[in-house]
């Protein structure tokens, strides 16, 4: 098993006429993901990739049973497109686009929260590189290649910063279940904490990587969770022990705006919470390999 | 993006928010003359810059007479003002907001904000008006009153009355307050702002409730739909660096160490900073040029970062992925044939295609000093820095 994705999860790609979507979608195929439509509103008809294009998510969702779905979407029109996934019938629905207003996320959740929960889209991102089940389907940007199959679950914030755990953990021979990019931006579809909850309710998954940063109560917000309810053993990274309070570092949530989200209190709250924390972002794949009992 | 004063004064009665009769300076004589238009007999001058904080710092002045705002404009026009919000050098003041002086009978404070743990809109506010929040919420964490807004239907009258009730406002007040809420409420989200602080809000003698300072901070990712919101931005407010980067499509922060940071991704970048931290360095700046870490990106950055009259070492560290290595280190050689750098450059790289990038940096004739791992990059960095200060050629040439 893994989360969120597997080798079968029928995928629509939302704005896939896009260049970027274009690329991404045939890196996608090539890795084996099962994409069955795009969605570009006026282009039903066409074809990307030998992908048929539908103008509306639920004339996708009835010609091909897509299930998720992935949002390239422009950031002036990201909101709209994935509450038009949340009400087309998707169930999980990853969005990239970088630049969404944050009242426009606002909406977005409070719009998704009309459904019963049996039938709520769950979203992450925005502003992240995707979804992987390494061996099975991959729902994003990310460079497939340096994730290998296997039992560590990855939850992080950044893109790049999550490649280099990935690649740091293939060093070792020691491979991903899933890997969940949740984004940098303030008002984020998932948190950590919903991430963790799948991770521990996931049979493939045995030790978990969360990769934090400054702003926002996320991580504090985690800690608590781990702590209530993870049987497993999970290993944290907090970057941004050099930034200073009140700038925006890069990601839109990436701001030292209260109590409790500097790097080193977010280091703090986790290490009392139980979780192992690398104290650089070289040993996160070393600290793992340690318990996996892979390094010296 | 941040705005003055006088900016949000002007943009909030536009929503309802009542607020002193003011008016904007650019001179101590223009000053003046404002000060006669507004008539009455005492005025505040105030110092407009992107900081709060002004009141210590000398930037806000309460005056009685011509003399006294000339002498206030003296010690503010052209001069930088230095608050515990500003970096050391303070900001520039160039403008002055004359203002008629209220008579206070109470000072309450109100701020907007949105709130990454319910993910709404919070409206905070205290009687404790005129302290700054942080003050408060560690000295009279009790006074605060707290109010999420649900964000399908938008802030209720109830709330507002609530608020009203629990900061003790006599019930006479309640209506003004609810416009004031409202109104305050409505800028927030038809402007896109991300934090509406009124500090203080003020009953007066006469019992009317009054802004009497007000700071807006805007959603960059929104400025695209609101074009009148972007025009108000004051680049003389801000780090000349960090606009110049902005305007190229690059993050970048400046801070006070010594050694410049190139990296890709926003996370990676303040991984790198860390690192160096730990391998006994500063970082000179943040900076993310971006996924794609092309040519022309890795040449601006070098141009940007060169900036820093204090930069003694370069780190560049780029994961690249969908864009590969070999690819990454071709700019980076383009761009330092290009680009002056008389500094010690130490190049990372890390993902696809990483030999035959290594390799393209070897066979450029640069002196560039290789990486495998964020770590040695991170202790070559100091230690080229270090060398180099040992051999006293780290004076860099002032251009």
């Amino acid at each position: 098993m893994s989360i969120y994705l597997d080798r079968d999860t029928p995928v629509v790609v939302q704005g896939i006429t896009g260049r970027m979507a274009r690329f991404h979608t045939k890196d996608m195929l090539e890795y084996g993901t099962n994409v069955v439509a795009g969605v570009v509103p006026g282009k039903a008809g066409e074809t990307v990739e030998g992908v048929p294009v539908f103008d509306t998510v639920k004339d996708a969702v009835l010609a091909t049973g897509a299930k998720a779905s992935l949002v390239f979407v422009p950031p002036p029109f990201a909101a709209d497109s994935i509450m038009e996934a949340a009400d087309g019938g998707i169930s999980y629905c990853v969005c990239i686009t970088d630049g969404i207003p944050a009242q426009d996320m606002i909406r977005v959740k409070r719009y998704m929260m009309r459904y019963p929960k049996e039938r709520r889209m769950v979203l992450t991102g925005p502003n992240c590189a995707g979804t992987i089940s390494p061996g099975k389907a991959m729902l994003g940007i990310m460079p497939s290649h340096i994730y290998l199959p296997g039992n560590v679950g990855i939850i992080g914030r950044s893109g790049t910063l999550g490649y280099e755990a990935a690649a740091q953990l293939k060093n070792y021979g020691i491979g991903v279940s899933t890997s969940v990019g949740i984004g940098g931006d303030p008002i984020n579809g998932s948190s950590f904490k919903d991430i963790l909850a799948q991770f521990e309710a996931d049979q493939d998954t045995e030790i978990i990587c969360m990769i934090g940063e400054i702003g926002g109560p996320q991580e504090a917000e985690a800690a608590a969770y781990i702590k209530e309810n993870l049987t497993k053993p999970v290993v944290a990274y907090v970057a941004g022990l050099t930034a200073p309070k009140g700038r925006t570092m890069g990601h839109a949530g990436a701001i030292i705006s209260a109590f409790g989200e500097s790097a080193s209190e977010k280091v703090e709250i986790l290490t009392a919470a139980g979780v192992t924390v690398a104290e650089n972002p070289a040993v996160i794949g070393e600290t793992i390999a340690k318990i996996l009992g892979k390094a010296a | 993006m941040d705005i003055h004063e006088y900016q949000a004064k002007e943009l909030l009665s536009n929503f309802g928010v009542e607020v002193p009769p003011g008016a904007l300076a650019y001179s101590p004589e223009q000053a003046s003359y404002r000060a006669r238009e507004l008539g009455g007999d005492k005025w505040i001058v105030k110092a407009q810059v992107h900081a709060g904080g002004r009141g210590k710092a000398g930037g806000v002045k309460l005056c009685g007479n011509d003399i006294e705002i000339q002498s206030a404009c003296e010690g503010m026009f052209g001069r930088k003002l230095v608050t515990h919000q500003t970096s050391p050098e303070g900001k520039g003041i160039y403008r002055v907001y004359v203002e008629s002086a209220v008579v206070i009978d109470r000072e309450i404070y109100l701020g907007f904000v949105l709130d990454r743990s319910s993910q709404r809109i919070m409206i905070v506010a205290s009687g404790e008006g005129g302290m700054e929040i942080e003050d408060i919420s560690a000295e009279r964490p009790e006074s605060i009153v707290r109010s999420t807004v649900e964000p399908a239907v938008g802030l209720q009258e109830f709330q507002c009355r609530e608020i009203a009730f629990k900061l003790g406002l006599a019930p006479s007040l309640s209506a003004q307050m609810v416009r004031t809420l409202k109104g305050c409420y409505r800028a927030f989200t038809e402007l896109d702002a991300t934090m509406v602080e009124i500090n203080p809000l003020v009953i007066t003698g006469d019992q009317r409730v009054l802004a009497l300072d007000a700071k807006m901070t805007f959603d960059d990712n929104a400025l695209f739909r609101h074009p009148q919101i972007s025009e108000l931005r004051d680049k003389s407010q801000e780090d000349p660096r960090e606009s110049r980067a902005a305007d190229r499509g690059l993050s970048y922060v400046g801070l006070d160490g010594n050694i410049g940071c190139i990296v890709n991704g926003a996370g990676l970048a303040m991984a790198t900073m860390d690192t160096i931290k730990l391998a006994g360095g500063e970082p000179a700046n943040f900076l993310d040029i971006g996924g794609g870490a092309t040519p022309e990106r890795v040449a601006k950055a070098f141009r940007l970062v060169m900036s820093d009259n204090n930069v003694q070492a370069v780190l560049v560290n780029i994961f690249a992925g969908i864009n590969r290595c070999d690819w990454v280190a071709e700019g980076v050689v383009a761009a330092l044939k290009e680009v002056e750098v008389d500094v010690p450059v130490i190049v990372r790289l890390a993902g696809t295609n990483v030999e035959e990038g290594q390799k393209i940096l070897a066979k450029s004739g640069l002196p560039i000093i290789r990486a495998t791992t964020l770590v040695e990059a991170a202790e070559r960095a100091v230690g080229a820095w270090q060398s180099d200060l040992a051999q006293g050629t780290k004076v860099r040439v002032e251009k």
